[in-house]
């Protein structure tokens, strides 16, 4: 296991290497550069004012002298300053990300708690209602667009029963547990309802197929209870494609954070990246993608273990899975 | 399963436990403000941002700005200089040899106000204009528009409160100063030490909440990047006390959000300098009328539509005029905007004094484009679309920026006028980044571009019309004149407002720089843009003023209408 974690680890390190560098070169090739975006709409600015800020910014270098130079400074634990922010990327990227990982996580638990009871409830009598309530749910969490989601909550839950704030962190001038968990509510509620209605889904269609396999008619022959066969013989067996699609999944929930932490004025990664982007902000842009590739990656082996874990009959071992 | 759902209930449990219920803001000690966007920094000198002067003026004045009524006035000058209180004077350049150039400077002299000072109780003193003077004019600071401290040759210091500005030249401008602002040189010398980290180490960045930063009738006490900034008053302050106790801006950025907050009652007032579009702003106000006031304020945001003037069709002076009969902007306006944007004849706004009410302009008439039209030489339609006789049609080409609703909105409504004379427009739009860091910046729109320029009072339009100013690839793509318009008459009368002091003289050069725009129509111009306010009934005093100094420099003026002490 230790070997096969290194190996991984390295992989994890090429992978971002590789990142940072085609990252770098699409920021460089979009059109526009930091300078251009002052310039839009204000008719002030002069020639000599463009040229002097293009070269206060490094603007004026080519691009593999920036990257060197970036990447140089990102060895030393310099992974330069944000022009958005005027503040170091890290300390900028690192409370939004802690914020992210808070959002993600409990919408990730939230959908979990939901959508294994769910998928096993709807897979105990296929076609039957219970099944078919649930089926319709999925597909309308599936298919309801997450920012008109938000917009419903906010409208229902702040606007017209006032139970949860519309948006923020927490109120200002408080910001205790509370006040921060009622600030919550509603984001994670909204990032967990696609995660809800895809784990239901997917856990749906492997229990179904585990609960016809001959183990589990034998496990009913024996005489187990109903409770047993579906939780120690079924469930866990199905358990492995779903967390398949729950390690995919987590890298998604940052595109789905960008649409709720922009809704509901959450300070978190998605939304950063996303402003990064569209400001020219190279530095910041980049660092909060490796850092998005990092955690999608982290999920990835944290699945890996989660395998070995579920299936005794899984062995991790330096050279791959056996 | 039962296990399940009892962790899930507990889940919830532990969350609804710990709510408590939303409520609103104390409406009547804090007012929360709400905004789309953030400043980037609060140093009132790196990056120009509206959102930034916007939260300044509450926080930190400076020398001089724009009233309301489009004036400049004194915030922290005890008088503006002039030639006739001898605050101004007259001097003859000389050259490094010591002779004269023929040209003639200006000295201007200010006196700062008594009584002011910065938030930490130290006095504003000429050693904090000088050292703003150094921070903006030098060349690694990062201050975009270094206009306003560059053309300064020296400041003379005559004591701790008086100063003499020197410049080289004289423009229809010398006395006031500009975009120039102050700072607290006993709090800020340090982090200037190294001028290229200057933008990082300002300690509007790194300690905005230290009181000697602000001298306005509040300061900053807490900056939550991103999500919102708190504003205390200010003890030091000795104008008229601000009305309340306690001040918070804060950013969400989707406008639906942000009038969800509003309704919910976690915002108070939605500013209208970086708030609602106009149609949302209508369709609020039909909605939520009863409860809130809105406050319409065309301003000095200039929608035109840029012609590219290398296109062979639209060189035809024509063309351009006939593009401008064929469309109904008062009816664009009334129906899209309720008529709260004004049609604009020019880029000069009729709120400006400069501004030249008998410059030709081109109503709607049909009949009157297909007359040009014919002139020019588009006299056979085929399909319903103009051909010259040697079969070229007569199909040009509208970009703006993708995602705009309102400009992508007009921009059909503009084809369908120009159909039924006979033009074919077909739409091209690229999103915001592209369509100004490329296509605008180097000319690359074929036929025109439709996007807005922010403008100050009585604005010389150096950078947009002057001919130096077209952006080619020789010069790097620079200047911002991107119709590629020249005139040596244009240039010659951009020169000569610029260095005419008289008032009347300039107005008559004003008017006509504004007929020769008028008819050379290098440009569509559509409308000046308006700002919608949504306030609630009981915020009473707020005075928007359409252009960059927002209301926000009388936030004293601001009170609570209902309360029984006003």
């Amino acid at each position: 296991m230790t070997g096969y974690l290194v190996r991984r680890l390295g992989q994890a390190l090429v992978v971002l290497w590789v990142m940072s560098f085609v990252t770098y070169g699409l920021l460089a090739l979009m059109p526009g550069d930091p300078v251009d975006l002052m310039l839009s709409g204000d008719p002030n600015v002069t020639t000599a004012d463009v040229a002097r800020l293009r070269a206060l910014h490094g603007l004026d270098q080519p691009f593999l002298e920036r990257y060197g130079n970036w990447f140089m400074g990102a060895l030393q634990g310099d992974f330069g300053y944000s022009r958005l922010f005027s503040a170091p990327v890290l300390d900028v990227l690192g409370p939004r990300l802690l914020n992210s990982l808070l959002l993600m996580g409990l919408a990730f638990l939230l959908a979990v708690s939901v959508a294994l009871p769910a998928s096993i409830a709807a897979a105990r009598r296929p076609g039957g209602m219970a099944d078919r309530l649930i089926n319709l749910l999925c597909f309308a969490g599936i298919s309801v667009p997450p920012f008109w989601l938000a917009l419903l909550m906010i409208l229902l839950f702040a606007v017209s029963l006032g139970l949860f704030p519309a948006g923020g962190m927490a109120t200002v001038g408080d910001g205790g547990l509370g006040d921060r968990a009622a600030h919550l509510v509603l984001p994670v509620l909204t990032l967990a309802v696609a995660s809800i209605a895809q784990y239901t889904r997917h856990g749906r269609a492997a229990m179904i197929e585990v609960l016809r396999e001959d183990y589990i008619r034998t496990a009913r022959a024996k005489g187990a209870t109903e409770r047993t066969v579906l939780w120690r013989h079924g469930f866990r067996n199905a358990l492995i494609p779903v967390v398949t699609i729950m390690a995919l999944d987590f890298g998604a929930l940052f595109s789905g954070a960008l649409i709720v932490e922009t809704m509901f004025a959450y300070l978190g990664m998605g939304k950063t990246i996303y402003d990064a982007v569209m400001g020219n902000d190279y530095n910041l842009a980049l660092v909060g993608l490796l850092l998005a590739t990092s955690v999608t990656l982290a999920a990835n082996i944290a699945a890996d273990i989660a395998y070995a874990l579920i299936d005794p009959r899984i062995r991790l071992t330096g050279r791959g899975r056996a | 399963m039962r296990r399940s759902a009892r962790v899930l209930t507990i889940w919830l449990l532990l969350f609804l436990s710990a709510l408590p219920l939303a409520r609103p803001a104390d409406a009547r000690e804090q007012l929360v403000i709400g905004m789309t966007q953030f400043p980037t920094t609060l140093n009132p000198m790196i990056d120009s941002m509206l959102v930034k002067t916007y939260v300044l003026g509450m926080a930190q004045r400076q020398m001089t700005i724009f009233g309301h009524d489009w004036e400049p006035i004194c915030l922290w000058c005890t008088e503006l200089p002039t030639f006739e209180n001898k605050r101004a004077k007259r001097f003859p350049v000389l050259d490094a040899t010591g002779k004269e150039t023929g040209r003639e400077g200006v000295r201007t002299t200010y006196t700062i106000k008594p009584g002011a000072v910065w938030g930490d109780g130290t006095e504003i003193t000429t050693d904090d204009v000088l050292f703003s003077w150094e921070v903006g004019r030098h060349p690694e600071t990062g201050v975009a528009d270094s206009s306003s401290y560059q053309e300064i040759v020296d400041i003379e210091v005559e004591d701790e409160r008086t100063f003499t500005i020197v410049l080289d030249k004289i423009d229809y401008r010398y006395n006031t100063l500009g975009d120039f602002q102050l700072l607290p040189a006993h709090l800020e010398r340090a982090a200037f030490a190294n001028p290229r980290e200057y933008k990082n180490r300002t300690l509007y960045k790194t300690a905005p909440g230290t009181p000697g930063l602000y001298n306005g009738p509040y300061r900053v006490t807490e900056v939550n990047e991103g999500a919102y900034i708190v504003l205390a008053r200010n003890e030091q302050w000795q104008g008229k006390p601000p009305a309340f106790e306690r001040i918070v801006v804060k950013t969400i950025e989707k406008t639906a959000a942000l009038e969800a907050n509003l309704l919910s009652g976690s915002i108070d007032y939605i500013a209208g300098e970086a708030g609602l579009t106009l149609d949302q702003a209508l369709g609020f106000e039909k909605r939520h009328g009863d409860t809130f006031d809105v406050i319409y304020k065309p301003g000095l945001i200039y929608e035109h539509i840029e012609f590219n003037l290398d296109n062979p069709v639209l060189a035809d002076i024509k063309v351009r005029r006939a593009l401008l009969h064929a469309i109904d902007r008062k009816a664009i306006s009334d129906k899209l905007f309720a008529g709260n944007q004004p049609v604009a004849h020019g880029a000069v706004n009729p709120l400006d004094w400069a501004y030249y009410d008998k410059l030709p302009t081109y109503p709607y008439d049909p009949s009157r484009a297909k007359a040009l039209l014919d002139e020019a030489g588009w006299t056979e339609i085929r399909n319903g679309i103009r051909h010259r006789p040697d079969g070229t049609k007569l199909s040009l080409e509208i970009m703006t920026t993708a995602g705009n609703r309102i400009r992508e909105l007009v921009e059909q409504v503009l084809q369908n006028y120009w159909k039924q004379v006979g033009i074919e427009v077909t739409i091209r739009n690229e999103p915001a980044r592209v369509f100004f860091g490329e296509t605008v910046r180097k000319r690359a729109f074929p036929a025109m571009a439709m996007f807005a320029w922010l403008s100050a009072p009585e604005a010389l339009p150096k950078t947009t019309l002057y001919s130096s100013s077209i952006p080619t690839e020789a010069n790097n793509w620079s200047g911002q004149n991107a119709t590629g318009y020249s005139s040596p008459e244009m240039d010659r009368l951009i020169d000569a407002i610029e260095i005419e002091l008289d008032r009347e003289k300039r107005r008559e050069l004003w008017a006509r720089q504004q007929t020769l725009y008028a008819t050379d129509l290098p440009v569509l111009p559509l409308y000046f843009r308006s700002d919608a306010y949504i306030l609630p009934k009981w915020l009473k005093g707020l005075r928007p003023t359409g252009h960059k100094y927002s209301s926000t420099y009388w936030i004293e003026q601001w009170r609570d209408g209902s309360s029984a002490s006003q």
